[in-house]
């Protein structure tokens, strides 16, 4: 009888440790509860063993994941969902992380979040696309440098059907009036992201408060508020990189500018910014400066013209280094 | 309808072909999930068993706390969890934010509570006579709780399954707390979030599979466990 209840138990704790896949660490423990003789003693053995297994066993994961262990050899990158959505972090930072020998933890949030993880010290660099905030965030002495790295522009995009007639329109403002006029669908961010900030700087502009059924606030990153936008037949800002990534799989089309043109009032300029190492005390700033001027270099800048082209039949980001804002506007 | 097709038919290329990024995602969501488990149970289990046969003045607003904790929701403990564990927070010289251990920490916040609840429920369910028999005839503390567990073994395996299923599938602190890192903290859920976001609708719906045909494997061997006849 008593054996059984043993067997169980320890069956119970190798089915455990098994679906962990450190077995071979562990179950030396485990396999000899049954042949431990049925005393109360040997209970309490078992399962102050059984403890000792499970508090040992947690830094294994650890060595597991041997880049994931902190050292100087790694960075918090806070990024915005368009450059992640877009897929250009994942062909450059593995290359930055073979040539600096760096680990980068990329956390794709909306560039409001991000300069606020910068601003806690809780990220180690940032690259963003919201300038008036950047530019806050540089005077709250939050940031150690700002530097231009690249542009692209913003687009409205839509349903080919175009309700509110907006393709015609002469100025952002001008296709922002008409969505409103028309109460067509518009999913708006709604995240404090950069291109968020972007859309209320438009409604703005076209002395607009946007309130209604028709204006929906999706709080959620770029690739989900097109989805959300194509499948309520609506509007949305979006960043050209992101869109054209996800093309294929959406049913909107550009709409404004139209004819494949630029607005140069939209454009979408991204920053990459080192968090002032003065906040906190580990934050890592020798690793944060090396990645920025990694994404300044020639050959960095380089790879971002190529970005996409072969795939989307475009550039989707235009390098900047060593330009001013003032000059790529 | 083309969209599911194609994702289908991708889920079980992937499958056999064995790409390596899903079976190291898959391997990583096993390791995560188990661990986390186990560390539940160790806790649970004892903490469940106290709660149940032991009687004092707070018993009953411990248990009502437990049982408010199985219905915990995950991104609330993510976002704990995170405050806690970020480097501006109060174990940010742990440096575990964004790494595996995170996520396992942030698990067993979800899952202790259902091990334990339903470790003092298994535990109550027994016969109270059955406890005076035993002390009738000579047993130990020891012994008597073994014989209840032994007695209460198919609700301890519910509990372990239950405790399982909620952290194989959660996505919200494995999100907040794992920051879904490529290659460390990319588990099947954050993983389909992603892909799905990304318009990787046939990689988003192969991951599903997996973890739906994982989350099957691992209950059916418990549930096997859990009915085996003596």
């Amino acid at each position: 009888m008593k054996r059984k209840a043993f067997t169980f138990l320890g069956v119970l704790v190798v089915l455990s440790m098994l679906l962990t896949a450190c077995a071979a660490q562990t179950t030396s423990t485990p396999t000899v509860e049954p042949v431990v003789p049925a005393t109360a003693a040997a209970t309490v053995a078992a399962i102050a063993a059984a403890t000792s297994v499970a508090v040992t066993a947690v830094p294994a994961t650890a060595t597991i994941q041997p880049t994931t262990t902190h050292s100087s050899k790694e960075i918090i990158l806070a990024t915005t969902t368009s450059t992640r959505d877009s897929g250009l972090l994942d062909v450059l930072l593995p290359i930055f992380e073979q040539q600096s020998g760096y680990t980068v933890k990329m956390v794709a949030v909306g560039s409001g979040a991000a300069l606020a993880l910068g601003q806690q010290g809780n990220a180690d660099v940032l690259l963003v696309h919201s300038p008036a905030a950047e530019l806050k965030y540089m005077a709250g002495g939050f940031g150690k440098e700002r530097t231009l790295v690249m542009h692209n522009d913003f687009i409205i995009v839509g349903p080919t059907a175009d309700p509110a007639k907006i393709s015609s329109s002469a100025t952002a403002a001008d296709a922002f009036k008409a969505i409103s006029d028309s109460q067509s669908v518009f999913v708006s961010r709604a995240d404090a992201s950069g291109t968020n900030a972007e859309e209320l700087t438009i409604w703005q502009a076209a002395t607009i408060t946007p309130t209604g059924a028709w204006y929906l606030k999706s709080g959620q990153g770029m690739g989900d508020t097109l989805r959300i936008a194509s499948e309520k037949a609506g509007y949305t800002l979006t960043d050209r990189a992101t869109y054209l990534s996800l093309k294929d799989t959406l049913d909107l089309t550009i709409l404004y500018p139209s004819n494949n043109k630029t607005d140069k009032s939209l454009l979408n300029i991204y920053h990459v910014i080192t968090v002032n190492p003065a906040i906190l005390t580990n934050i890592n700033y020798t690793g944060a400066k090396a990645f920025a001027d990694w994404m300044v270099s020639a050959d960095t800048q380089k790879l971002i013209a190529a970005y996409g082209v072969d795939k989307y039949g475009q550039q989707l980001f235009f390098p900047d280094a060593g330009k001013t804002d003032a000059e790529v506007q | 309808m083309q969209n599911i097709l194609d994702g289908i038919l991708k889920a079980f290329q992937l499958l056999i072909q064995g790409d390596p990024e899903v079976i190291q995602i898959t391997l990583l969501s096993l390791e995560i999930s188990g661990m986390a488990t186990l560390v539940s149970l160790l806790i649970g289990l004892p903490i469940g068993t106290f709660l149940a046969l032991e009687h004092f003045p707070t018993r009953r607003f411990w248990i009502s706390l437990i049982n408010t904790g199985m219905a915990l929701p995950p991104v609330v403990v993510g976002l704990v969890a995170s405050i806690f564990l970020w480097r501006s927070g109060p174990l940010g010289f742990l440096h575990l934010i964004y790494t595996p251990i995170a996520i396992v920490i942030a698990q067993v916040l979800i899952a202790c509570p259902v091990a334990t609840g339903l470790t003092i429920s298994g535990l109550q369910q027994l016969d109270p006579r059955l406890r005076t028999q035993l002390f009738g005839l000579g047993a130990s503390k020891m012994q008597m709780v073994v014989t209840l567990w032994k007695e209460a073994r198919l609700p301890l395996m519910a509990a372990l399954i239950a405790a399982f299923g909620s952290v194989i599938s959660e996505v919200g602190a494995s999100m907040m707390v794992g920051g879904n890192l490529e290659g460390s903290t990319r588990v099947l859920t954050t993983a389909i979030v992603l892909e799905t976001s990304r318009g990787e609708f046939a990689n988003a719906i192969a991951l599903s599979i997996i973890l739906l045909g994982l989350a099957f494997l691992v209950n059916t061997a418990l549930t096997a466990l859990q009915q085996r006849r003596k």
